[in-house]
């Protein structure tokens, strides 16, 4: 039998939630205080995921960078592939809060959207 | 000009101050910001993690804001951009509002009512007393937030933090986001300022190594930053001979705790609460002068914005009932009241029982409470009542007497100062005590 800690960052209450493994296998989650802190402790063990957000080059708008974020997670090993991909991109202002700057980033099937305008 | 209701500040808690006072009625009010666009430091915090509790999902900070401007805008709430309040002062009843912008020059509003939504600025080198040259290269977390995400530009290459505020712990991970080498997070105190998540995610996940009990004692490099010297404290907070350690670096950012913004309060006379560095307040966080409120990061610094919106409202929603927006209608209500009460007699014994202060307390580990005073006749059937814990504490209890009757105990795995903690005071339960004049909210330890 094996523990391990996490600190669940799904909200800022951030559980200490503690995963018991045998064999690798998850066999018991305690100290999370709702369902999505087990979700977090299961991804984190098998397929560990993040929101990633950044900047993007703008042009021709009342600022030089928008900020933009992956529409929902992805995997915690793309992250820095995610952002170097970032830096090559660059907008034409005027850009929408949701408008979708990259389509499928580095292959992860999700989307990098504005988080801001830029008139 | 002449105005109900002003409203200083165009952040989080201005906005939602104003959606709530517009919503309850009040159309001839005015927002005053000093920066070119609403949203206040949200602007800048492009990191997600916002709205969870307002809006259950979760938002970056641009976001948040714009679901707040947008309604600000759709309500069509008066607001002046790049305007600066440098004075309010008093004049009667009235409170005068003085600014002063490109357009205008020097303008005074007469209001009847304020809120003050000025929110924090970080605490600066100056205010810190770290030895050393002043070479360039050291900014608090926060202006070097803006460089990055404002303005696109890098402060530095290889970065210590000081402090393990949640902006230095988010600005870690975005400074290594944009290719710098962040060495370090060193933290004075034995236990972090920012939220548990945010250690997790921004220094865990990229192994920054933080150092709790350690701090800055040396700055070295006299045009550009080039090393700092770092050594561990005792439990006075003071550097042990022997543990300096040099770490080269070409920045230093500091994420040393949050001033509430208070220069405008003090000039108008309000009275402050020494532990937050904010007005005192009561039930409706009205100040101790009339007519003029707070809320947000100027009235105690928060962990959430969220909060800081629940808190906001409250006040916008206070100070349209000071107004007598619905003067009318409550008027009405109470005399209905009264009717079914008494039969038509209104009792001044009761009236003046009614309009009594209950005193709120902050003993043994809660450091202050926001509000500090209850008037039972202002008060809501639920009374939100914001506060810190001074010290980390795991399995305690948080308790409150009415008077020295216990009237909740909530337990907590664990309580940290850098988590704001509230409790929930029911309106019924302190009207069932007689001549109940205090609360008291307390940690208790086993």
């Amino acid at each position: 039998m094996e523990t391990k800690e996490f600190t669940c960052i799904r909200c800022p209450l951030g559980c200490n939630v503690v995963a018991t493994l045998e064999d690798g296998r998850i066999v018991s989650i305690t100290g999370n205080t709702c369902p999505r802190g087990a979700e977090y402790v299961t991804n984190e063990l098998t397929d560990p995921r993040r929101i990633v957000t950044s900047l993007v080059k703008v042009t021709g708008g009342a600022h030089p960078v928008v900020s933009v974020k992956t529409a929902s997670d992805i995997p915690k090993g793309k992250i820095f592939d995610c952002l170097a991909a970032l830096r090559s991109v660059e907008l034409v202002a005027p850009v929408r809060i949701g408008d979708v700057v990259l389509a499928d980033v580095c292959g992860t099937g999700v989307d990098i959207v504005a988080t801001s305008n830029v008139q | 000009m002449e105005k109900d209701l002003v409203i200083i500040g165009g952040g989080p808690a201005g906005l939602a101050a104003a959606i709530a006072a517009k919503e309850a009625g009040v159309s001839n009010l005015l927002i005053l910001e000093r920066d070119n666009k609403l949203g206040g430091i949200l602007n800048q915090c492009i990191h997600n993690g916002f709205g969870l509790h307002t809006f259950k999902e979760e938002l970056t900070g641009p976001e948040y804001a714009a679901r707040f401007i947008d309604k600000a805008l759709k309500l069509e709430i008066p607001y002046k951009l790049e305007t600066m309040v440098i004075d309010i002062s008093r004049d009667g009843d009235f409170k005068m509002v003085s600014y002063m912008n490109r357009e205008e020059g020097l303008v005074t509003v007469k209001a009847k009512a304020v809120i003050l939504c000025m929110g924090c600025r970080e605490r600066s080198r100056g205010a810190l007393n770290i030895p050393g040259y002043r070479p360039a290269g050291i900014y608090t977390a926060g202006t070097a937030q803006r460089y990055v995400n404002i303005e696109g530009r890098m402060p530095g290459k290889e970065v210590v933090i000081l402090g393990s505020g949640d902006i230095g712990l988010i600005m870690a991970r975005r400074m290594t986001f944009e290719g710098a080498k962040v060495k370090l997070v060193a933290e004075l105190m034995p236990y972090s300022g920012g939220l548990k998540r945010n250690i997790a995610q921004c220094l865990k996940d990229f192994d920054i190594p933080l150092l709790l009990s350690h701090t800055v004692v040396d700055i070295k490099g006299k045009e550009r930053v080039e090393a700092v010297v770092i050594a561990k404290v005792d439990e006075n907070s003071k550097p042990i001979p022997g543990t300096e350690e040099e770490i080269k670096c070409d920045t230093l950012l500091l994420s040393c705790g949050l001033i509430p913004e208070n220069e405008l309060s003090g000039g108008l006379g309000v009275g402050m609460n020494r532990v937050t560095g904010g007005p005192l307040v009561n039930e409706s966080l009205e100040t101790d002068i009339e007519g003029v409120f707070a809320c947000g990061n100027v009235l105690h610094v928060h962990d959430l914005v969220d909060y800081v919106s629940e808190e906001s409202a409250q006040a916008g929603k206070k100070a349209a009932e000071y107004l007598g927006v619905n003067e009318e209608k409550d008027s009405c209500d109470k005399e209905r009241c009264a009717i079914k009460e008494t039969g038509g007699k209104s009792d001044d014994k009761d009236t003046e029982k009614a309009d009594h202060f209950i005193k709120i307390n902050a003993v043994d580990g809660v450091r202050y409470t926001v509000p500090s005073v209850i008037r039972l006749s202002h008060m809501e059937d639920r009374q939100t009542v914001r506060f810190r814990v001074g010290a980390v504490y795991k399995k305690a209890a948080i308790q409150v007497l009415a008077g020295d009757k216990e009237i909740m105990n909530l337990k907590k795995a664990a309580l940290a100062p850098g988590e704001m903690e509230q409790v929930i005071l029911q309106k019924s339960v302190l009207e069932s005590i007689p001549d109940l004049e205090e609360v008291t909210i307390r940690v208790k330890t086993d």
